[in-house]
């Protein structure tokens, strides 16, 4: 079919699917309940093809699966998809958990259903769109189309400071944005082809890659969000419905962990070795600063926000320290933290649907009332704090393990923030769980219903799994990690006998 | 010299020729005709748009010269008047109904957009001074009336006026230009300025290039020549505002690309700081200045200053890739333009349109396909992949990295992103705010408009290549 493969299909199928929802006729319930069932259905065969895609892919290797190449802008600038065991597990924890946002925003999405529905399966297009281009130019593309569905998202079906929230969102992450996009050109320029794997082969000039480093930097560290330019997270967080807020903290905030992984690391080695520190700096200043900040915090998802900072922290930490651990450290957490933050976000969103309110203090007791969910939040809680036999407890573990072998002291201050999101999560769910009911409005809350726990049970099913079994994921990236650090290793050397030589 | 008179080649100018005696007949035609309602003029109009379209398109694309050196085509010209021709149909399509609803349905308005459109395709072809200032002045007398069609409203009048005053103060500073230039280099014709004007030049060939960018400033509206534009385009009837911002554009960036590259190519140093200055105050301003206006066409009185400014980029590059990216700039730039002036026509109760930006209040509840169409179009002129804004910036910017203008690459993103904040605005308005009363249904013409540009800058991502490349052409005939 004119060389078109399975990635293509990934990206074509969500977009089928909204264009079948903007057909539907008129505002009735009929209407949107079939907006509803048409947006779960698409979600559910792009998991199901993304699996497919998974099947045919093969982890033994470090080279790009499942390649298509396409003409596009030019001959150097093409659309050029493929997959490899970074973008891999990416593509299918998105896949994964957009089902459950559908299912999220049964109910408490009340208006304009159908627009929601196509926003969210437009997003669902682009996110894949970033973990599959292998052309820098249509990574750029997918990197910041993503920016229109989630901008509406958090500006229409949002809490009440939404429009504050939506534009500091999308104003925010473009001025990051932009500079990578020149950082591109000067790539083209320099390179003669934005087209990825070449340019993973290619040297550039140490001088520039230092300015080509902090040029896709400043996006990245947006996007992660990085301290601290982060204080856009907890705002789009809180006033996001919680399908936004659970895609956001699962996947949106992974484009910048990728970024790092896909192209400051392998294309500029020199450049990330050199300002290692200051990503080390900022790392340890975000684990501890923004945990603290979150022990203070009022409002829970506004809590579940600055703790997503802090794990943040811990996966730039483990990739800059580049050995093994760090590495798979960081995609491992950057994994767990998808489906653990997705989980919290949704768990919260239970509760807000039942109050409509988010505060605290408006909460208590509700192991009373609600004794299932008390179990679920309490899995998702220690899941967050990196409670051993959750996936949490994985990744955590190696990335301050790869933090150790590259500078103790980093992994000294790190491992203070263990101790801290133990505090504000524990704090958090004694508030919340705990005590006794005496509010009145608490009185009738209900436990999980049938949608609910359909919900929830995978995802919780999946962190316990992946805490005692890491296997599976840990192997999607044990060959590319390996060759992305012995390409690291081989450029750093020549760079210093060339050195060595000058002397 | 051979004193004998040679009857020049009119092949190449046959559009041209075309439009005229179109023109013409016309003219006569109205005068026969009188005022009777009907889009009996108009249609004619298009119908001689086409074909001179046609024309335009079969002209051969290695450059020819002819009329003594004085007019010359190549692939550039050709793929800029065709888009002149395009933006010249969609200012008279756009402007049907509303003239016939104002009551200013005169059969002068679509000769006068004949006429202007002679100006550019003959500003676009001009290989001398002279040529170039002709054409100007039928684009701009031409210009001036029209602005001023609504001729009982003051506000149309003042902003006739006001483009009149403004518009001959400019044409002077390109006419002193051109005769210092023609004073040092003895010479209007472009390539014997070319080949005399190189390295270091005199004082006086200086103040003759600043002055002829200072003309041409004001016709593309850049800063700090763009004082006129806000008032012109809020006073203008809307599809005349339309109308200006698009089709002279791409006339106005032609004629600069023009006279710029194929006149003074051995003083690039010079001229390059000059449009350096110009693109940079003109991004700035185009995004600062819009962020208050509540008037929509003041707004997009402010966007096109702007979007000039990012165009000039290219210019600025001065290279084939810099050129590409002047083409397909304004290319995009057209669409989006052209698509927007068409939901602001569409917002129009009754008798009323509705100009301010919150008049499109909760547009995404009373009319969610006009909403989608602007909503796109911002988020396109923001610049916003997947869109095809997104391409055409990416084709300046390239282009100034390219030519290591870091800075300016870097100052444009900048402001790329504050515009966004204005663009953002409308967007919200439409869809986060409560919405108001529905508007109209829109005429036919406008919505045909309408649809054509939203096809065009939401799908263009797919198939970028085609436009892509025949830029690439276009631009390498000029070097």
């Amino acid at each position: 079919m004119l060389g078109f493969g399975i990635l293509s299909g990934l990206l074509v199928l969500p977009l089928v699917g909204a264009a079948f929802i903007l057909t539907l006729r008129g505002d009735s319930e009929a209407a949107r309940s079939n907006a509803r069932w048409a947006a779960l259905a698409t979600t559910i065969a792009t998991f199901l093809l993304s699996l497919v895609a998974w099947s045919r892919f093969d982890t033994a290797t470090a080279s790009f699966q499942l390649v298509e190449s396409h003409v596009w802008l030019t001959d150097t600038i093409r659309f050029k998809l493929g997959v490899d065991g970074f973008s891999m597990p990416l593509i299918l924890l998105t896949t994964f958990l957009m089902p459950f946002c559908i299912l999220a925003s049964w109910e408490s999405i009340g208006h304009r259903v159908k627009e929601y529905f196509v926003a969210f399966l437009v997003l669902e297009t682009t996110m894949i769109g970033v973990f599959c281009a292998l052309d820098l130019v249509l990574f750029y593309l997918f990197f910041e189309a993503g920016l229109i569905p989630m901008f509406l998202i958090i500006g229409i079906w949002g809490g009440k400071r939404r429009i504050y929230a939506s534009f500091k969102f999308f104003l925010y992450t473009l001025l990051g944005s932009v500079l990578m996009l020149l950082a591109i050109m000067a790539m083209y320029w320099q390179a003669g082809t934005t087209d990825i794997p070449t340019l993973l082969a290619f040297k550039f000039p140490s001088n520039l890659q230092t300015w080509l480093w902090l040029a896709f930097f400043a996006s990245f560290a947006v996007k992660m969000p990085m301290w601290p330019v982060h204080t856009w997270l907890p705002d789009a967080h809180v006033e996001a419905p919680t399908a936004g807020s659970v895609i956001l903290a699962g996947v949106l905030l992974k484009m910048g962990g990728y970024g790092f992984i896909r192209v400051s690391l392998p294309m500029f080695p020199e450049a990330s070795e050199y300002f290692a520190p200051l990503v080390f700096a900022l790392s340890v200043i975000a684990i501890i600063y923004t945990s603290l900040v979150a022990l203070m915090q009022e409002d829970i998802k506004k809590l579940i926000a600055y703790s997503s900072v802090a794990h943040m922290g811990f996966v730039t930490m483990g990739l800059f320290s580049m050995n093994e651990q760090g590495i798979q450290g960081a995609m491992f957490t950057m994994i767990s933290h998808g489906l653990i933050s997705g989980a919290l976000f949704l768990s919260v969103g239970v509760i807000y649907d039942r109050m409509h309110t988010r505060e605290i203090k408006a909460y208590g007791g509700l192991v009373n009332r609600m004794p299932m969910y008390a179990v679920v939040f309490l899995i998702l809680t220690m899941a967050n704090v990196a409670l051993p036999g959750t996936s949490g407890f994985i990744g955590e573990f190696l990335t301050l393990m790869g933090a150790f072998r590259s500078n103790t002291w980093v992994a000294f201050f790190a491992t203070t923030g263990v101790i801290l999101s133990a505090a504000y999560a524990l704090w958090l769910y004694r508030r919340v769980v705990y005590g006794e009911i005496d509010k009145p409005a608490l009185q009738t809350i209900t436990d999980l219903n049938r949608r609910e726990i359909i919900t929830f049970a995978p995802l919780v099913l999946l962190i316990i799994y992946y805490g005692v079994q890491p296997g599976p994921i840990l192997d999607a990236f044990a060959v590319p990690t390996e060759s992305l650090l012995n390409n690291v290793q081989a450029a750093l050397a020549t760079v210093k006998t060339a050195a060595a030589v000058a002397h | 010299m051979n004193p004998a008179f040679t009857i020049p080649a009119f092949g190449p100018v046959l559009p041209e020729i075309l439009m005229a005696a179109g023109a013409l007949v016309m003219v006569l035609f109205g005068a026969i005709r009188g005022e009777r309602p009907g889009y009996a003029m108009n249609i004619i109009a298009l119908a001689l748009l086409a074909v001179t379209f046609v024309a335009v398109l079969m002209l051969p694309s290695e450059r020819v010269e002819t009329m003594g050196g004085s007019f010359v085509i190549d692939g550039f010209a050709k793929f800029m008047k065709a888009l002149t021709l395009i933006a010249s149909a969609g200012g008279v399509i756009l402007s049907l109904d509303y003239m016939r609803r104002e009551g200013i349905s005169r059969f002068e308005y679509p000769i006068l957009i004949i006429l202007s459109t002679i100006g550019m395709m003959m500003v676009i072809s001009a290989n001398d001074l002279i040529a170039l200032y002709i054409g100007l002045e039928l684009l701009s007398l031409s210009s001036y009336v029209i602005a001023a069609f609504d001729r009982d409203n003051v506000r149309s009048t003042e902003a006739g006026l006001k483009y009149f005053v403004l518009g001959s103060l400019s044409s002077g500073m390109l006419l002193y230009g051109s005769s210092l230039v023609y004073g040092f280099s003895g010479s209007v014709s472009f390539p014997v300025i070319a080949t005399v004007l190189q390295g270091n030049v005199s004082i006086g060939a200086i103040v003759g290039l600043v002055f002829v960018a200072a003309g041409i400033a004001f016709k593309i509206s850049a800063v700090p020549f763009h004082m006129w534009t806000p008032d012109v385009y809020e006073g203008s009837p809307t599809p005349v505002t339309a109308f200006f911002a698009a089709a002279p554009k791409m006339a106005g960036m032609a004629m600069a690309t023009r006279v710029f590259i194929d006149a003074f190519p051995g003083i690039l140093i010079q001229w390059q700081q000059i449009i350096v200055f110009i693109s940079i105050a003109s991004m700035a301003l185009g995004s600062f200045a819009a962020i208050g206006q509540r008037n929509i066409k003041r707004l997009m009185a402010y966007s096109s200053i702007g979007n000039v400014g990012y165009a000039l980029i290219g210019l600025a590059a001065g290279t084939a890739e810099g050129i590409q990216g002047v083409i397909v700039y304004m290319a995009i730039y057209l669409a989006m333009t052209l698509g927007t002036f068409a939901v602001i026509l569409g917002m129009r109760r009754g008798n009323v349109m509705y100009e301010t930006v919150d008049d499109l209040s909760g547009m995404a509840r009373t009319h969610p396909v006009l909403a989608f169409c602007l909503g796109m179009m911002m988020f396109s002129l923001a610049g916003i992949p997947p869109l095809a804004g997104f391409f055409a910036k990416f084709a300046v910017f390239n282009a100034a990295i390219e030519a290591d203008l870091v800075a300016l690459a870097i100052i444009g993103v900048v402001t790329s992103v504050v515009g966004a904040y204005y663009y953002l605005r409308i967007v919200k308005v439409m869809y986060f705010d409560e919405p108001a009363e529905r508007y109209d249904a829109m005429p036919a013409g406008v919505k045909l408009v309408l649809a054509l540009c939203s096809i065009f800058v939401v799908l263009f991502g797919i198939v970028p290549a085609p436009l892509v490349a025949a830029a690439r052409t276009a631009a390498s005939s000029l070097f």
